[in-house]
């Protein structure tokens, strides 16, 4: 038999039941569409999570005060009865010292209120240096950012984010104008250029000082974080070592602090969605090996019904291997139709997902199509077996008979 | 209880044999093992040379396809193919191109008288215009053998003597024609009549008188 007659063979006897077809073809559609737009929702919220990580740069190191594992200074904290030491500017400091610090940020955070005139708005308020706009690649609408001074020094200027300057503004020109932080008052030099969620902070909507600025404000001598950017990729392990002996030195020999790299978290969310997406697409994978069944059950029913013709095939010279090959291809047709139908649905559903959430960017990873693809035609393969087996061993003097 | 108990037949090529006897006698297993559809469990069965008991499945249905056309009662057409679908099937399962297989279908539907109805499905012919296209469809593969079951059984008379007339012409250019029947003044035409009861040829005629 040629192959493309053993292909409208099939076709044709596949359509002569339309609707029993087309339901096993949407059996199998569902199951396509199904590991194609669930494994789109895991990857999409991968490179969502990965996409706001490296907007922070890759060679981030982050420094928190407290230890995150109870066993080191945790304990060691609990038997002198001390508890543990903020961060501080001069923490911050101490870490020019070393030679594979690039720059670094120090963090001092909280909510203020802010005003121009009538206006007045409670945001975030973000102490910090000159560095911490080169660590987040932020782009400056207007003016500039904070002066590039010591940490100590006072300096009454603010950097707005842009959704607060044009809330604050209404169109008029921010920079030079004195706002009110709170009890304070600061000169704008300084808009932010519109930029979304990128990073750990909503950068529209907050309010830069210098970091001494900010103590005075909430009234704390310590620093929330201390934002590191070492000099190069390779340079992270050499940085974080220096970084942890510096400021260890400077608290007593107590490490009680701790420094996590953003590409160690990143790596770490990484491999947690690849677990998520795979075991996503194996249980969408559950529901074509379900429609597999259906094949099988329906083949069966149609090689009870085709008996004769089965028969008359075999009187006509076909041998077993052709008939089955026929119904195995009848089984691989309807799986492949329903595979397609459910690889455009499924990439249809993913590009519904996009338009209504466009800041995620849901798509399917090529894996896991072909997967779904690859299994709904292997389960109708290896589900038409049993049914293809039967109609090849009918005996034709029994199947002429009906 | 056997089907077919010391069986001992030889039949000429070009001859025209016709198997009678009631139902139960053996007549329908003797076709299948003539049709090489079924073989004997002992004793040998030689066609063309072939010894069946030395073949397997796949060389069994390849000399069936080459020496065997089949007509049948209920004429076995597949309801969902044309009339020249029907007559291309045996040519579509051994592999021959689409354009010769065309082109000797379209052959044989003609010379069963049947050209203007070659895009017809079954349902849209008479019993008498299907019964043809089997017999085109028998004939295709140019059969040194043909084999009829109880060829006119489904059909009035006026269309089963056009099937007779049809296959006793293929008959007369040389096919070897087998037919089943237990229609006696069908079965007295042919040139040599086996009377089977019980399994066992009960009587082998020659030239036998057609029945008042």
């Amino acid at each position: 038999m040629r192959a493309n007659d053993v292909f409208r063979l099939s076709f044709q006897s596949l359509m002569r039941y339309p609707l029993r077809t087309s339901m096993l073809l949407v059996a199998i559609a569902i199951g396509v569409s199904s590991v194609i737009v669930l494994t789109s929702v895991a990857e999409g919220g991968r490179r969502y999570i990965s996409g706001e990580f490296s907007t922070l740069g890759t060679n981030l190191l982050i420094m928190l005060p407290g230890r995150s594992d109870t066993a080191g200074a945790g304990l060691q904290g609990m038997l002198i009865g001390e508890t543990s030491r903020d961060l501080t500017l001069d923490d911050a400091r101490a870490l020019a010292r070393s030679p594979y610090v690039a720059r670094y940020a120090p963090l001092v955070v909280g909510g203020g209120a802010v005003s121009w005139g009538s206006r007045e708005r409670d945001i975030t308020v973000l102490g910090t240096n000159a560095a911490f706009r080169d660590i987040q690649r932020w782009e400056l609408a207007a003016g500039a950012f904070l002066p590039a001074t010591d940490l100590d020094v006072l300096s009454p200027v603010c950097v707005l984010g842009n959704l607060i300057a044009s809330e604050l503004f209404a169109g008029a020109n921010a920079l030079g104008e004195w706002v009110r932080i709170g009890e304070t008052r600061c000169r704008v030099t300084g808009v932010l250029a519109q930029a979304g969620t990128a990073g750990l902070f909503d950068s529209d909507e907050l309010v830069v000082i210098p970091a001494a600025n900010a103590q005075q404000i909430f009234d704390t001598p310590s620093v929330f974080r201390i934002y590191v950017e070492a000099t190069a990729p390779e340079s992270m392990d050499r940085a974080r070592e220096d970084i942890i002996e510096i400021v260890t030195n400077r608290h007593q020999g107590i490490e009680d602090f701790t420094v996590i790299a953003l590409d160690a978290i990143l790596s770490t969310f990484n491999s947690i969605f690849a677990v998520v997406t795979g075991a996503l697409a194996a249980i969408a994978s559950i529901s074509l090996i379900v429609a597999g069944v259906l094949i099988m059950n329906v083949m069966l029913v149609a090689v009870t019904q085709r008996t004769s013709e089965i028969g008359l095939f075999k009187a006509l010279g076909a041998n077993r291997r052709q008939i089955l090959l026929l119904f195995l291809a009848e089984a691989s047709v309807l799986a492949l139709a329903g595979g397609v139908v459910g690889y455009v649905g499924g990439q249809g559903g993913a590009l519904l997902l996009r338009t209504v959430y466009p800041l995620i960017d849901f798509h399917a990873p090529l894996w896991a199509s072909l997967a779904g693809l690859a299994v709904a035609v292997a389960s109708g393969l290896v589900f038409g077996i049993l049914p293809a087996r039967r109609a090849s061993l009918l005996d034709p003097v029994e199947a002429l008979a009906k | 209880m056997h089907a077919l108990d010391h069986v001992d037949l030889d039949v000429a090529a070009g001859e025209y044999v016709s198997i009678m006897g009631p139902s139960g006698s053996g007549k329908s297993t003797m076709l299948n093992v003539i049709g090489l559809l079924d073989r004997p469990n002992s004793g040998t069965y030689e066609l063309a040379g072939n010894n069946v008991a030395d073949l397997d499945d796949s060389e069994l249905a390849a000399l069936r396809q080459q020496q065997i056309g089949f007509i049948f009662q209920s004429f076995h057409l597949v309801a969902r193919m044309t009339a020249l679908e029907n007559v291309e099937l045996p040519m579509l399962l051994k592999g021959v191109a689409p354009k010769e297989r065309r082109q000797r279908a379209a052959d044989a539907l003609a010379s069963v008288g049947l050209a203007p109805r070659s895009t017809h499905r079954p349902d849209q012919l008479s019993g008498g215009e299907r019964q043809r296209v089997a017999i085109a469809r028998a004939i295709v593969m140019r059969p040194n053998v043909l084999l009829a079951d109880e060829p006119t059984g489904n059909l009035d008379s006026r269309s089963g003597a056009e099937i007779i007339r049809i296959v006793e012409e293929l008959n007369k250019d040389g096919l070897a024609l087998i037919v089943v029947t237990h229609d006696p003044t069908l079965g007295a035409r042919a040139t040599r009549e086996i009377k089977m009861a019980d399994g066992r040829i009960q009587a082998d005629v020659l030239d036998p008188v057609t029945p008042p």
